[in-house]
């Protein structure tokens, strides 16, 4: 029985065979020449480097720098998309003012406006985290203020007719009721701040994952190429960990967790 | 008691002011008159039923009584500030667990002790930490009763509270309902269309239709005693719900060689 909030890989065992597989695979390949060094290290030699990256603290100090623009750029986003859910969920003429522009938003593709950020804000960490923010405003914005507007609005009378204020209905009913699609739209949000890290560290980064990658680019050097992917990979499996804590703990109210 | 109609000086006991008063109340969405010109008055502590097809406006009155619907300026509408509404879904809040239900928007400090007096009330002592969402249906109608309580309402209002009950659910409900009413004496006006519990719980039967009252039955055996009455009163009043049936129990409605107005109706 799996304990709410506490979510679990659990993978029933012949699931694991298929990658295993394809490891001894690829390992065996690289062994015996098939696979060249510069195509693409075999498996234990990215290990390898994966253990010299760490101890010789190449990998932390450049992990922290990327992490760092991620949690701001992030926090910029999200801080923006809830405030203005909240004032065009919540009130006319809100909607009417913010929903066209966010609309608007929606429909030029966030990458799309890097050479403008560039003109803008330089090469600097300015622009990647400009990006970042500016790419996940819109999952938390929208699913924040759909979520608001979908609230039963049977709930909503009921709150009424026992004499809850404006502020009230919107702290017992409406917040509470729009929680689970924040929270879809934060699982969104964290998905594309990863996307948009790796594409706003193309530009011109002299530290962080991206340097890495294009400096090893530059070397041929595969195997931290593919480090820098599985620590992408990671950093995206932790990401939507942290949403499955905060669902268990924030929505035990809901069903299918209280049934788990 | 010759007093009190005597000299002009000397006071005549107030008559009892009704909890809910209105007067030549209508509403009107559009060119839709939904209720018209209606006169209501419910007393202190009485137990008022309101059949109604759907469509005659039940939902509207409620609404009002609710305080949910406030465009009635000018016209003469007196509503207790302290009312409390059944629906017929609980409307439960599923993120809170059930005394914090109960004890929603409740001021002062002893919320809780409050949330679980009502709820031992109604029989749920045991659910008090449980979330909404497993509750049965009977339990969230139980937890519902025990929100309308908590607030010691003068007018409590039941928007068809059982009609999504099965029939022995539904019994105990009545039951709870009785009790609780005859313990803590609000003003009760229940919206139904089932003409068997108006019967068994009211005082007094009204007909609402096209926004209008059109009858006023008022109940005088004492309940539990009402066998003799229900022959008589099921057929005048789903007389005025446009169903013809002759007298009797819904046993011998259905299938009554008189009960041609279902074809018709359709």
């Amino acid at each position: 029985m799996k304990k709410p909030g506490s979510p679990s890989f659990t993978l029933r065992p012949g699931r694991w065979l298929s990658p295993l597989l394809l490891l001894l695979l690829w390992e065996a390949a690289s062994r015996t020449g098939l696979i060249p060094p510069r195509t693409l290290a075999a498996p234990s030699a990215v290990i390898e480097t994966l253990a010299e990256m760490i101890w010789s603290g190449e990998l932390p100090s450049n992990l922290l720098v990327s992490f760092g623009r991620v949690a701001i750029g992030l926090g910029i986003g999200v801080s923006l998309g809830i405030v203005l859910a909240l004032v065009a969920g919540l009130s006319r003429s809100g909607e009417v003012a913010i929903d066209p522009l966010m609309q608007i938003k929606r429909a030029i593709p966030v990458v799309a406006l890097a050479p403008l950020f560039i003109v803008w804000f330089g090469i600097g960490e300015t622009p990647k985290i400009a990006l970042i923010a500016f790419a996940t405003l819109f999952p938390v914005y929208l699913n924040l203020y759909n979520g608001i507007r979908g609230v039963d609005v049977r709930l909503v009378d009921m709150g009424r007719s026992f004499g809850l204020g404006r502020a009230q209905v919107i702290g017992h009913v409406l917040l509470p009721g729009a929680l689970p699609s924040l929270l879809v739209g934060l699982r969104y949000s964290l998905t594309i701040a990863i996307v948009m890290l790796v594409i706003a560290e193309q530009i011109n980064a002299t530290a962080g994952l991206g340097y890495l990658v294009n400096n090893a680019r530059d070397f041929m050097r595969t195997d931290i190429i593919v480090v820098c992917l599985m620590v992408y990979a990671l950093l995206g499996l932790g990401a939507d960990l942290i949403v499955r804590v905060i669902e268990g703990r924030a929505l035990a109210w809901r069903p299918s967790l209280v049934e788990a | 008691m010759a007093l009190t109609l005597a000299s002009p000086g000397a006071e005549s006991p107030a008559p009892v002011a009704a909890v809910v008063r209105l007067r030549g109340f209508s509403r009107v969405f559009g060119e839709t008159v939904v209720l018209d010109s209606l006169d209501l008055d419910i007393a202190p502590g009485e137990f008022v039923a309101l059949l109604g097809r759907s469509g005659s406006g039940k939902t509207t009155l409620l609404r009002t009584l609710a305080g949910l619907d406030s465009r009635h300026e000018g016209q003469e509408v007196a509503i207790p500030s302290a009312r409390a509404v059944v629906f017929q879904d609980s409307r439960l809040l599923p993120w809170k667990r059930v005394w914090k239900n109960v004890g929603l928007g409740l001021p002062g400090k002893d919320v809780r002790a409050r949330a679980e007096a009502a709820l031992r009330e109604v029989g749920l002592g045991h659910r008090l930490d449980a979330w909404p969402l497993t509750l049965s249906g009977g339990e969230a109608q139980r937890a519902a009763l025990a929100r309308a309580l908590v607030r010691e309402p003068q007018l409590l209002l039941l928007d068809e509270p059982f009609a999504a009950l099965d029939a022995l659910t539904r019994l105990r409900m009545h039951e709870l309902v009785l009790s609780l009413w005859q313990r803590h004496r609000p003003a009760v006006l229940i919206v139904t269309h089932d003409v068997d519990e108006a019967i068994a719980l009211a005082d007094r039967v009204l007909v609402l239709d096209k926004g209008r009252i059109v009858a006023e039955e008022r109940i005088e055996a004492e309940r539990g005693q009402r066998t003799a009455t229900v022959r008589r009163l099921r057929a005048v009043l789903l007389g005025h719900l446009g169903v013809e049936a002759a007298e009797g129990s819904y046993a011998d409605l259905v299938a009554h060689p008189r009960s041609t107005w279902l074809a018709a109706a359709e």
